[in-house]
């Protein structure tokens, strides 16, 4: 497997990475390369220019503001975020996903942005960013932008990014109350795509959900923003008809498909079991500091 | 140079534009002449003669022809080789002084934890990273750390048992 | 005094490998690590469809690429009668297409460039034009009256039959059913599957012009035949043919077969004058070479009451792809199918079988199995399984009614094979005392009262091994033998060449284990070589877990030619008779007084420099084995499993091993073969498998869609053993390679069904996916079949 020929180029600022793409057609951004160089090798992608923008200094970080938004930079490995001792406090759902995204060598090089970046329906950290309802700050010739990660996918493995723009960080607002949640994903092996996946995000004050979000993985044409389910949570103490209440709803607005990893039904039910062992887990925990 | 040889082919001469690259590998320097396209795997393999490396799939799930790059694994069949420049890697042919194995060789030899040895080099790369953070891992966190490697021969089993035994070793307890 | 054998590195020594020193400082050499002067790269241009007519082939824009040397065609294979090959099974296999493409992933073209990355370039630039034909996916539409016919290039052949054949007793077995108290029926599949070595295949042709000498790296598993099969198909002289076979990244069974790459890169150096490497990627490995399975079955057992099994009628039909390619004896056309029910008192059976083309890869390679014994096991486990059910038994307790005896050997097999040891019984309640057999029923029953439903399967078996003897077995009628050419030094120390192949099994080790058996020498001093036809004795390769049985034995046996002509030197030595002579592990010494005696390094120091009159000089020989009998290793292998009722996930509790390969060679590799063969039964039951929608595509032809289990999902495994002698082996030792993974799918699979068993559900088709176990939980109805072909929005 075998690339086809591309331009390389190597800026050492973000200043110099965006005139490069505004100045070549078909150029992509290479970050950690974990989905791209495989879509080369296979020649399901062949960009004219790759701007390698791993000599940038300044994009390789995550972590909290003092006022509680959390910014996870462009470099930003999905094993930095898997290692962090600090992650789990502040965003328990991105902490739960890490370990899961990929492989562990995979981890190593991957990069959380890029995964977002790349739109692919089984990604796992575009459906914890639904759920957070983060967004992307993303710099072009104009300066920065922020795209709610909701509008950021424009379809399958495309996104609204103008050609010249990078996108630089993800960014997660502050919680409203205590943040919980968690991400469950039924793969057959590690490394496998999702089967189905599930991403609940909470924000829980006097053991009442103030705020929640999910996002499911691999269910549909692109992720899938179950809001209607993650309405039906609000207000709640996580009681057994608001989690089934959410199940229900987040199971319908799937839009699985049928293929060798399973039946529609079967995705659909899974989105369902999941999501009842997500709350069901927060809910116990919950339970417990109470 | 093209990608491959140190001959230039006549057909590449010209048009192609290549790039020069230099890489600490295994604590020397080296340096290539190469095209963009290359793979990290290609450059250690055909370039540099390492071929222990390996490349045993298209798709990044195998981890046959897992490095370690500035200390830490990739598998070098999905980074360009143009990315390494300035930077260190460590291919299995690192691992060994002249007189002395590392200790995870002496574990999978000890342990029986290979067969055919094709994903052995990139098992133990993988296995050297894991014990370079945690010299002491339980069962669980040797199977999760190899994950990224598939082996078809062993069952993991004894892979699980040589990873333990070199971490004994390293922590100075066999 | 004797010496210690295990401290020489004799039978019974754990051995650390000898092989291992080069591999774990990555100084394998695997055929990608060859590198000759000059040498051009090929890569191939497979298609797209599963059945199409090819119109045309523009390739001028692959020529125009700066650094393409050459692109093939089927109409240059053609032009020099090379468009189509014969394969292991008397068929013909197409090299290249000419006139139409049978399967996706088919060979269309090659190219051959500077760099492989310049050859791939070359492979996007051909334009072929295809006219898609109707493709056909299954046996059932293979037989259809109005089917395509897909092997319109075979004069005569009107169908997609390949064949139609039986074996056993059709009366016999009818009067038994009609005896019967009961009638178990169970209808199954087990699924096409690639042995799929993590190194695919490859070949580095080097046509010299100047000798005429053609060398080949190939990774084989049986040089020697592929070396017969070239100088067959390329009209080469035989002696000016050398497969060198180097370190093989695995075979299991992949590398047996002479494929379509190989040939091309041979005749593109014999055009181009230049060495030209291919090296397969992953997609083609998986998507074009050797699978394995892929056949359906309905069986029927015919029972009595109490348990006893009457008769056993069966019926495989069998899908091979477009080209019947299966590595297999020349006399059995669904392999060693017929080796079923081996190990059960059956007294009566019945089997007919039929092989039909489809639009899929070719194959039927023996993966990690002798000739489809895998799924004759898994077929009559299950069948056992469900029987027990049917009559409201107990499992192993149904197994102990029917597992034949230890004292009734030999015993002739259902259908006619002969068995000659075995301790069955034991070797069950060895694994049932591991397990606990007795205690995790109550922990099942208590468990089931709170939702949880546990499960525990059970698999015996005893499974023919060692192709084979002259008479029955041969390969397009090269008999199956192997053979061992010993060489000692005057220092005493050795080389060994066999006939064999290894690719992980430890030959380098466990060859030299042997001599130090027979011969006293210490292992360490004797090297082993395999793999270069130049130099190593004929032989039939590696497969089937034929090594030990019969390339071991011919190890044995030559080593036991060395030590006749030693006994002599002896004798002259110490001068005295012959008949004097006494053996003792490396030395010889006069009866009666045994402190007067010379080691087997002294004997060959003697044999260069030193013999008695008349006789030849050196120390060294050649042994061809013809085994009498196939080996038969047995085993019991047992499964707990616990199901997720709510995903249909299960995850394995325990799983405990019990095998008998006779004498252990090297007990560390014997482990550590079933431990492989254990992980690769796993995932056959759990995730392994290849698919195609109804279109013909292949699902499965990359890891992501084959999925290989890592070490976190693989279980960890319990071992045991029982050690019955093989007869007539040299030194008592069996086959084990693929033991676990003939027998280990029904032990996994059993569980699942038992867990499942309140609910009706008698079988669910391998892999046992979360879906297809969650969805026979709800409905309780059996899931059969391969999972969906069809890929569809709802």
């Amino acid at each position: 497997m075998y690339p086809s020929r591309f331009q390389y180029e190597a800026p050492t600022t973000l200043a110099e990475a965006i005139a490069i793409l505004a100045a070549n057609d078909d150029a992509k951004v290479l970050a950690g390369g974990q989905s791209l160089i495989p879509m080369m090798k296979l020649r399901f992608a062949s960009p004219a220019t790759l701007v390698d923008i791993n000599n940038i200094p300044g994009l390789d970080f995550h972590g909290a503001d003092a006022d509680g938004t959390y910014r996870i930079g462009a470099l930003c490995r999905h094993a930095h975020l898997e290692k962090s001792t600090t992650l789990a406090e502040h965003q328990p759902l991105l902490a739960s996903c890490a370990p899961l995204v990929a492989d562990p060598i995979v981890r190593t090089r991957g990069t959380f942005v890029g995964s977002v970046c790349h739109a692919d329906p089984q990604g796992d950290w575009a459906s914890c960013m639904v759920a957070l309802d983060g967004s992307i700050t993303a710099v072009g010739p104009n300066g920065k932008r922020s795209i709610p990660v909701k509008e950021f996918v424009a379809g399958p493995f495309t996104t609204v990014l103008a050609k010249d723009e990078i996108a630089i960080e993800g960014v997660i607002a502050p919680a409203k109350g205590t943040r919980a949640g968690g991400y469950l994903k039924l793969e057959r092996r590690v490394g496998d795509f999702a089967t189905a996946g599930v991403a609940i995000a909470l924000d829980m004050s006097g053991g009442v959900v103030t705020n929640a979000g999910i996002g499911l993985t691999g269910v549909g044409a692109q992720t899938v923003d179950a809001a209607d389910a993650a309405a039906a949570l609000i207000g709640s103490s996580l009681d057994p008809d608001a989690i089934e209440q959410a199940a229900t709803l987040a199971a319908e607005v799937s839009k699985p498909r049928s293929d060798h990893r399973g039946s529609a039904s079967y995705k659909r039910h899974i989105v369902s079991t999941f999501v009842t062992r997500i709350l069901g887990n927060v809910q116990r925990a919950e339970m417990q500091v109470a | 140079m093209t990608s491959l040889f140190e001959e230039v082919p006549v057909s590449i001469d010209g048009d192609i534009p290549t790039t020069r690259v230099e890489v600490k590998v295994n604590g020397e320097r080296r340096a290539a002449e190469i095209e963009p396209r290359l793979l990290l795997a290609h450059l250690l393999r055909n370039g540099f003669k390492l071929t222990g490396t390996h490349t045993g799939c298209d798709t990044t799930n195998c981890g046959a022809c897992t490095v370690l790059l500035d200390g830490e694994p990739v598998k070098s069949c999905t980074v360009f080789a143009v990315q390494a420049n300035g930077h260190e890697v460590t291919t299995v042919e690192g691992l060994a002084s002249s007189e002395q194995l590392h200790p995870v060789q002496e574990g999978f030899k000890d342990e029986h934890g290979l067969q055919c040895g094709f994903c052995t080099p990139g098992m133990m790369l993988s296995a050297v990273a894991l014990l370079n953070e945690n010299d002491n891992p339980t069962e669980d966190e040797v199977r999760w750390a190899l994950s990224g490697n598939l082996c078809r021969c062993t069952g993991y089993q004894n892979i699980v048992k040589a990873v333990i035994w070199a971490g004994a070793k390293m922590r100075g307890e066999a | 005094m004797a010496l210690d054998e295990v401290k020489i590195g004799g039978l019974g020594a754990s051995r650390r490998r000898v092989e291992d020193n080069r591999f774990i400082r990555g100084k394998g050499n695997y055929v990608d690590d060859v590198v000759l002067p000059g040498m051009l790269y090929m890569e191939i241009l497979r298609s797209p469809l599963a059945h199409a007519k090819i119109n045309s082939i523009d390739t001028s824009a692959a020529y125009a690429i700066p650094g393409v040397r050459m692109v093939m065609t089927g109409e240059m294979m053609a032009a020099r009668n090379l468009a189509w090959m014969p394969t292991l099974s008397y068929d013909t296999q197409a090299v290249l297409a000419t006139d139409k493409v049978r399967f996706q992933g088919q060979e269309v073209c090659a190219v051959i460039a500077d760099d492989p990355y310049i050859a791939r370039d070359g492979v996007e630039a051909i334009i072929v034009d295809y006219e898609p034909l109707p493709p056909i996916v299954n046996p059932e539409q293979a037989m259809a009256a109005d089917a395509p016919l897909i092997r319109n290039d075979k004069v005569g052949q009107d169908n997609n039959v390949i064949f139609d054949w039986e074996v056993g007793d059709r009366e016999g077995t009818d009067r038994a059913f009609a005896e019967a108290d009961k009638v178990s029926e169970i209808s199954m599949h087990y699924p096409r599957s690639h042995p799929s070595p993590i190194e695919a295949c490859g070949s580095i042709a080097d046509y010299d012009r100047s000798t005429s000498k053609l060398t080949v790296y190939m990774t084989s598993q049986a040089p020697h035949i592929v070396r017969a099969a070239v100088s067959l198909v390329a009209e080469i002289p035989e002696h000016m043919i050398r497969i060198i076979a180097p370190d093989l990244g695995g075979g299991f069974g992949n590398k047996v077969p002479v494929y379509p790459g190989y040939v091309i890169s041979i005749l593109a150096s014999i055009l181009l004058e230049k060495p030209v490497k291919w090296i397969e990627d992953k997609t083609g490995n998986l998507i074009s070479t050797g699978f394995g399975r892929d056949v359906y079955l309905k069986g029927e057992m015919a029972l009595r009451n109490d348990g006893k099994i009457l008769g056993v009628r069966m019926h495989t039909d069998s899908d091979h792809g477009a080209f019947f390619s299966d590595a297999q004896p020349s006399k059995f056309k669904i392999g060693l199918m017929h080796s079923t029910f081996a190990c059960y008192d059956v007294p009566s059976a019945h089997l007919t079988a039929r092989g039909v083309y489809t639009n899929k890869a070719p194959g039927g390679v023996a993966y990690r199995c002798s000739f489809r014994v895998t799924e004759a096991m898994y077929f009559q486990e299950r069948m056992v399984q469900a029987a027990a059910d049917d009559l409201g038994m107990d499992q192993a307790e149904f197994r102990r009614v029917n597992l034949v005896k230890d004292d009734d050997f030999p015993k002739r097999t259902p259908f006619g094979f002969l068995t000659d040891s075995g301790q069955y019984e034991k070797c069950l309640q060895i694994g049932l005392d591991a397990i606990g057999y007795d205690d995790f029923k109550k922990e099942q029953e208590e468990a089931r009262k709170r939702g949880r439903l546990l499960g525990i399967g059970i698999s015996t078996m005893t499974e023919p091994l060692g192709a084979g003897n002259s008479r029955e077995y041969d390969i397009l009628g090269i008999k199956m033998f192997d053979s061992a050419e010993l060489r000692v030094h005057m220092t005493g120390k050795a080389i060994l060449r066999t006939g064999a192949k290894t690719q992980g099994q430890g030959h380098e080790t466990t060859w030299a284990q042997i001599v130090a058996h027979e011969l006293g020498i210490p292992a360490e001093d004797i090297i082993v070589e395999e793999g270069d036809t130049d130099t190593a004795p004929f032989g039939m390769g590696t497969y089937a877990s034929r090594s030990t049985p019969v390339a071991g034995a011919a190890v044995s046996m030559v080593s036991r030619k060395i030590r006749a002509k030693a006994r002599k030197i002896a004798a002259h030595l110490l001068e005295v008779s012959d008949e004097d002579i006494e053996w003792e592990l490396g030395r010889f010494y006069v009866r009666g007084a045994q402190d007067r005696g010379v080691t087997i390094q002294e004997c060959a120091m003697a044999a260069y420099s030193n013999v008695p009159d008349g006789m030849e000089p050196g120390l060294e020989n050649n042994a061809y084995y013809d085994p009498p009998n196939l080996t038969w290793p047995f085993a019991c292998y047992i499964a707990t499993v616990e199901v997720d009722p709510e995903t249909g996930v299960w995850d394995v509790l325990r799983l405990v091993a019990v095998d008998d390969c006779g004498v252990r060679i090297n007990p560390m590799i014997v482990e550590g073969q079933i431990m492989g063969g254990l992980t690769e039964a796993y995932a056959m039951a759990n995730m392994q498998f290849i698919t195609f929608d109804e279109d013909g595509n292949c699902v499965g032809s990359n890891y992501m869609d084959y999925l290989l289990p890592t070490a976190w999902e693989t279980p960890g495994f319990e071992l045991h053993e029982v050690v019955t002698p093989c007869p007539h082996h040299p030194i008592g030792a069996k086959g084990i390679g693929e033991c676990a993974t003939v027998g280990g799918p029904a032990a996994f699979v059993n569980a699942v069904m038992d867990a499942l068993k309140h609910t009706g559900v008698r079988n669910i088709d391998m892999p046992l996916l979360p879906d297809r176990v969650y969805e026979a939980v709800q409905t309780g109805n059996d899931i059969s079949g391969m999972p969906p072909v069809k890929t569809t929005d709802e």
